[in-house]
């Protein structure tokens, strides 16, 4: 729309120029509000995805349970800017976690590296399960020799001998002194 | 005994964890829900920086300029309420003239610069201004060099330009009692 035809060559009244800025500001306002929101998307999507891959692995250091990426607070805005340019400026996704683990630590990788301080991080657990398996097998072992051989009388030795003969499948040598539960 | 002996010990053990996980203030900040994260400089160089005066944009400043001196780095911003707790205290602070404060502004919202340097000004001439020199950080990006991530951050720097101590949140007359202090008077000798 151009001035001239706003004009229609009268001069507009106060009133219907108020009314035309409203107008105008009513036409504008939300293209300009969606603007600044999808201004960084739309300016080079590879780059943003790059951003959000990055971003995703990292953790907001104001609210310490959510992703960079996912993060509204101004630091995560600052940081994502700052990984943005640092992708235009043609770093490598190693440079750029790498700077922030420079500021501010292991902290903010959500994969924590494998290093000497990490170690019982990375295999703590590991540890713990080869633990837990080692005393179960102690335990089960001892068991096994803890069971006392059973006392039996003539009799009942010889009716369970009677009753292991009528099986017709051969008696493993462990089971045979051993009374049923 | 001894087989019921050992399930016990390990369930106080856990039970031991747990409670140390409530109790003990640990690395956990005031509010005890953020994680208070070690500076990575500790007894590293303070990061360059060259930034404008907050009342003199034309002059600026760099951390070099206070070589030979032991003194302390504050982060802080107008729109950080914890700031505003810690001000007066770094105000009574600095009538003492133990070691100078240079106080670094900033802001991390985006476009909101100059309101911040106004806001800033307006702050330091109503509550007092306790800082030898004042800086503007703008976009913030200095304060992210050194790891801030939150306001107010405060760095101990000896004469070397090396930080040898960090505070994150705001610092109160115990802190400086029983952080800074001693810290500071190792420091000067």
């Amino acid at each position: 729309m151009s001035p001239r035809n706003l004009n229609l060559g009268l001069r507009p009244s106060p009133a219907a120029l108020l009314r035309a800025a409203c107008l105008a500001a009513a036409l504008v306002l939300p293209f300009a509000v969606q603007a600044k929101e999808a201004a960084p998307l739309a300016d080079d999507p590879v780059v943003e995805q790059r951003m959000i891959a990055i971003s995703e692995d990292l953790r907001c250091l104001v609210c310490q349970n959510e992703s960079l990426a996912g993060s509204h607070a101004e630091l995560a805005e600052a940081l994502r800017d700052e990984i943005r340019e640092q992708i235009r400026a043609g770093k490598s996704d190693k440079e750029i976690s790498d700077y922030l683990v420079d500021r501010y630590g292991d902290f903010v990788l959500y994969r924590p590296p494998l290093k000497a301080a990490t170690v019982l991080l990375w295999f703590g657990p590991l540890a713990l399960v080869l633990v837990g398996l080692g005393a179960l097998v102690r335990i089960l072992r001892r068991r096994g020799r803890e069971v006392p051989p059973a006392d039996l009388s003539a009799a009942e030795a010889s009716q369970a001998d009677a009753l292991l003969a009528s099986l017709d499948r051969p008696v493993p040598p462990e089971s045979s002194n051993k009374p049923a539960p | 005994m001894n087989k019921f002996l050992w399930p016990l010990v390990g369930f106080l053990a856990l039970v031991g964890f747990l409670a140390a996980g409530l109790v003990i203030k640990g690395n956990r900040g005031e509010g005890g829900g953020q994680e208070i994260l070690p500076s990575q400089f500790l007894d590293k160089p303070a990061p360059a920086f060259v930034l404008p005066l907050l009342h003199e944009p034309g002059k600026t400043f760099t951390p070099a300029d206070m070589k030979g001196k032991v003194w302390l780095l504050n982060f802080w911003g107008s729109w950080c309420p914890a700031c505003k707790d810690e001000h007066p205290v770094l105000v009574e602070f600095a009538k003492q003239g133990v070691v100078p404060i240079v106080g670094v502004d900033f802001t991390l919202e985006k476009g909101a610069e100059d309101t911040e340097r106004e806001r800033a000004k307006i702050w330091l001439e109503k509550l007092g201004n306790p800082y030898a020199v004042t800086v503007f950080d703008g976009r913030g990006k200095s304060s992210i060099d050194y790891g801030v991530y939150g306001a107010p951050e405060t760095f101990l720097i000896d004469k070397n330009g090396v930080i040898r101590l960090k505070h994150v949140g705001p610092v109160s007359p115990e802190v400086i009692a029983t952080k800074l202090m001693p810290a500071i008077r190792e420091l000067s000798k």
